[in-house]
């Protein structure tokens, strides 16, 4: 310590580099000296991400998102969160001479006045539908594949965060143009904060400054929609993309990539071009999407007033299972004490942040489960994972079964069928329909593993029928290339954990936890008999192809 | 329990090269060769590459000039038929389709460059250990627990629970500050309007529409009729749009008012609180307070559109289907000396979504 600083006092270190060749290298050496750049330029301008088409879409969450800030903020020059009273007066002819909300008139302003803002107005909202649907398929992409297990389970929950709280910013956006739709909206919300038991009506009474809908409520939102959420949205997104590159892209198994490295080209320039043009790509066709197809048009459902609705209220797409969760609730009442319990509401509204914490805690479920310690960078084919793929798809069907209650007034209006008749169906559903995805999927699943075993071993059928000798017709099939063989079988399984021994080496009764047992037996369930096919091996196949040649 | 259940991994198990590969038929080859594309072997098809790349970047420079004289060229009421979208805004069509050409000529351009004539070599990266070794481990506990040493945390004990209450605290203050985003609930929720009204001073039941009291023979059998509350003391020209809380008292004062033949009436009560037939119910429903707008005359039902509770007017407006958990709460009317229709009290029960404090 002693030496360096007093060192450091007869000589402060001088650069001893060369002259640069040109100004863009002294520019660069000029920046360096202060920031470092070429310490971090070193590990990350020539960094490895390996290519296939699923990994673009948490690009496209990416640039989403920025699309959604850009047009937000140009959104915010010209709207007016307020409640405040006015008389419209523009060039939208049926509403004029209407009481309206100011924030309500400067939408209509935005829609009509302000020229390319309707445009910008369209490309936010598509943008944030695509935004939150590419998360949503992004998050499938991750579980389907086990990229989320060791060492990134961290970054699953940051991304699980991103899309809550995309959720959340999504109806809050909604909120804020106060029409009719909107304001419905925000009404099913205060009935759900009423729902709860004991603090309901104080935090409805202080959310809305007083009694609904008040005049608080959109320049609320609008901070929460335009500062908070995305203020937090930003910092864990910059935390998740930090991730990304520290632990390296996952990457397919395949010929010469193993858990210790990562093959593919290098960020410069083959990702900058590929990852910077689909940034445009997206940013285009969401543009064009916005030039064609109207979303949101708030001038035709009129200005918000509490005993007005239009008939087909609907949220956007990702709201939609929580509304089929209202919907399809019997409608259930405690009164006691001089006190309600409204379990109608208050058991959906409890149940939608539990659907979704499901598949949150996930990985840390399965780690559990397996035990495993290890770090995992080579994806899992779904069907490798069959009982990890049937919980996720029995998930999604239920989320689908929601959804389908959460629109059952359009699906009976559509097919003629009787919304009661979809009530009960969604309920049953419910609880049905994930059971016996499961069971379909994991099926599925183990047959598709049983035709890679067979074609391991037997190789492809080549369409080719050839006539043996003593008449019987055969299909020719052709050994696999090594590195099909290679892909093919490169898979771990893991085997079922086993119960320690009833009696310790002195022969005295163990106590086994009953967490120890349920941890044996969803390690059965998981990887026991019959519940993965067992993966060829070098042996068999020598044998095979050796002993039965003339297939 | 312990982790040797786990399988061991491949490229552990498995060297690379050809002694493996002719040991092992699963062994792993290692990387395939690359195969050279069209554009690296062949200058004409490169060239070819180059001018495509070079025509999007042009078409995306086109489009936003066009983007620039759409803007300052069509005004923005202009409303044009475009096949098959219909009518639609000519501006809005125009601006968003060059900014769409723009943006995705640019992303092709780059991605067909990155395709046809950057190197497409596959190249491998060691990846390390997102762990630290054992040393780093050690010394960074260390200098942890000197650090914590020094600072005699775990000494001073009076230090730590002071500490620790001051920090437990502070954030008081800040839940402190949020009790004046909005008044007490009190007894709120439970009045409307109409709870000002007596025998002696009834508030009259004011058409929506019209802004006209009414009499009973205005509401015929099977229409549903919207209504407000009339003047009172505290308003004395009745509930008006531009009353200052005209949103909070309408989103509990609205009104729906039917008429049914008495016999058809099922429950004794709710006829009671009619008058002749016609009976007036609380307009917001009771699951989460959407408005309710429909009404199916023949049998007598109320259906909310929002999550379709459906409730039988001709029966207390009890809930016979959907999640709303109680029914819609009635309004007794009579008429006064004029023959107008009148409230002479409130609701018996709050209306809207249920509540915690709601007793009954
Ligand atoms: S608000 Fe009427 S059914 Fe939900």
């Amino acid at each position: 310590m002693s030496s360096a600083s007093t060192s450091a006092k007869q000589a402060a270190p001088a650069s001893t580099r060369d002259k640069p060749a040109n100004k863009a290298e002294a520019a660069a050496d000029w920046v360096d000296g202060r920031l470092g750049i070429y310490s971090l330029a070193k590990a990350n301008l020539r960094k490895i991400f390996p290519d296939h088409w699923s990994f673009m879409l948490g690009e496209i969450c990416l640039y989403t998102f920025i699309i959604i800030i850009l047009t937000g903020v140009y959104l915010t020059l010209f709207f007016k969160p307020s409640m405040g009273e006015v008389i419209y007066n523009g060039s939208y002819a049926p509403l004029n001479g209407i009481r309206v909300s100011e924030a309500y008139a400067s939408t209509l302003d935005i829609s009509f006045e302000v020229r390319g803002g309707l445009l910008i107005r369209q490309i936010h909202h598509w943008a944030a539908i695509v935004f939150v649907a590419a998360m949503f398929v992004h998050m499938m992409r991750v579980f389907f594949t086990g990229a989320f297990r060791k060492p990134r389970e961290i970054n699953w929950l940051f991304g699980f965060l991103l899309l809550f709280l995309g959720f959340f910013d999504g109806f809050l956006g909604y909120s804020l143009p106060d029409d009719l739709l909107s304001g419905t909206g925000i009404r099913f919300m205060e009935g759900a904060i009423l729902a709860v038991p004991l603090v309901g009506t104080y935090i409805s009474f202080f959310l809305f400054g007083g009694e609904f809908p008040g005049t608080d409520i959109v320049p609320r939102f609008f901070t929460i929609h335009v500062l908070l959420i995305p203020g937090i949205m930003l910092g864990l997104l910059v935390a998740h993309l930090i991730l990304v590159f520290y632990h390296k892209h996952t990457q397919w198994a395949g010929p010469g990539k193993t858990e210790k490295n990562v093959v593919g080209m290098p960020l410069m320039p083959v990702y900058m071009a590929k990852a910077g043009g689909f940034f445009f790509l997206v940013f285009g066709i969401i543009a064009a999407m916005s030039a064609i197809a109207s979303v949101n048009p708030v001038w035709a459902y009129g200005p918000y007033r509490p005993d007005q609705v239009s008939t087909d209220a609907q949220p956007d797409w990702y709201m939609g299972f929580a509304e089929g969760l209202i919907r399809v609730m019997p409608g259930w009442e405690i009164r006691a004490w001089g006190h309600t319990l409204n379990l109608g509401v208050f058991i959906p509204l409890m149940l939608f942040p539990l659907v979704l914490a499901a598949i949150a805690v996930y990985p840390f479920i399965e780690g559990w489960i397996t035990g495993d310690k290890r770090e995992h960078h080579i994806l899992d084919r779904p069907r490798n994972a069959p009982v990890r793929t049937a919980l996720g798809a029995a998930w999604i069907s239920l989320y689908l079964v929601l959804l389908s209650g959460g629109g059952n007034d359009l699906i009976a209006t559509h097919f003629h069928l009787s919304l009661n008749d979809i009530t009960y169906f969604v309920r049953i559903g419910s609880f049905v329909v994930p059971v016996v995805v499961f069971f379909i999927t994991k099926r599925w699943c183990l047959g598709l593993q049983r035709r890679d075993k067979e074609k391991v071993l037997h190789g492809r059928e080549t369409g080719v029928i050839k006539r043996l000798p003593h008449g019987e017709f055969v299909e020719v099939h052709a050994q696999l290339p090594q590195d099909k063989l290679h892909t093919l079988t490169s898979h771990e399984q893991y085997e079922p954990v086993e119960l320690p021994a009833e009696v310790d080496e002195n022969g005295v009764a163990r106590k086994v936890g009953v967490l120890t047992k349920t941890r044996a037996k969803l390690s059965e369930g998981y990887f026991g008999d019959g519940n993965q096919i067992p993966k060829p091996t070098a042996e068999e196949h020598k044998e095979i192809t050796s002993g039965h040649g003339h297939h | 329990m312990s982790d040797d259940k786990l399988p061991v991994a491949h490229d552990a198990a498995e060297g690379h090269g050809e002694a493996a590969v002719a040991e092992n038929p699963f062994a792993d080859p290692g990387l395939p060769p690359h195969e050279p594309r069209r554009t690296d072997i062949d200058e004409r098809a490169a060239k070819r590459a180059e001018r495509q790349v070079s025509l999007l970047f042009l078409v995306s420079m086109l489009a936003t000039v066009g983007f620039i004289a759409s803007y300052v060229s069509i005004d923005s009421d202009k409303i044009v038929y475009i096949f098959p979208l219909g009518h639609i805004s000519a501006l809005n069509f125009a601006l968003g389709m060059t900014l769409g050409v723009a943006l995705f000529c640019i992303g092709a351009g780059a991605v067909h460059w990155a395709r046809t004539l950057m190197s497409d070599v596959e190249l491998p990266a060691e990846r390390h250990a997102i762990e630290a070794d054992d040393e780093t481990r050690a010394d960074v506990i260390q200098q942890f627990k000197t650090g914590a040493a020094e600072s005699g945390f775990g000494r001073r004990k009076m230090i730590r629970n002071t500490m620790i209450g001051s920090m437990a605290l502070v954030p008081l203050s800040g839940v402190m500050l949020l009790r004046d985003l909005g008044p007490l609930p009190e007894k709120k929720l439970d009045r409307t309007d109409w709870n000002e009204a007596t025998s002696d001073a009834p508030i009259r039941l004011v058409n929506m529409n019209t802004n006209e009291p009414m009499k009973p023979e205005d509401i015929v059998v099977g229409s549903l009729t919207f209504a407000k509350p009339g003047p009172s003391a505290s308003r004395p020209a009745g509930l008006q749009e531009s009353d200052e809380d005209f949103q909070e008292a309408i989103a509990k004062d609205a009104l729906m008012l039917i008429r049914i033949q008495p016999n058809d009436i099922k429950d004794a009560d709710s006829r009671d609180l009619g008058f002749e037939g016609v009976l007036a119910y609380s307009k917001i429903c009771t699951h989460v307070g959407c408005p309710i707008s429909l009404y199916e005359q023949q049998t007598h039902h109320a259906l909310c559109p929002c999550h379709q509770s459906t409730f039988d007017l001709s029966d207390g407006a009890r809930v016979i289907f959907g999640p709303a958990g109680h029914p819609l709460p009635q309004l007794k009317i009579t008429t006064d000396a004029s023959g107008y229709l009148v409230a002479t009290g409130g609701f018996k029960h709050p209306v809207g979504p249920s509540f915690w404090e709601r007793s009954e």
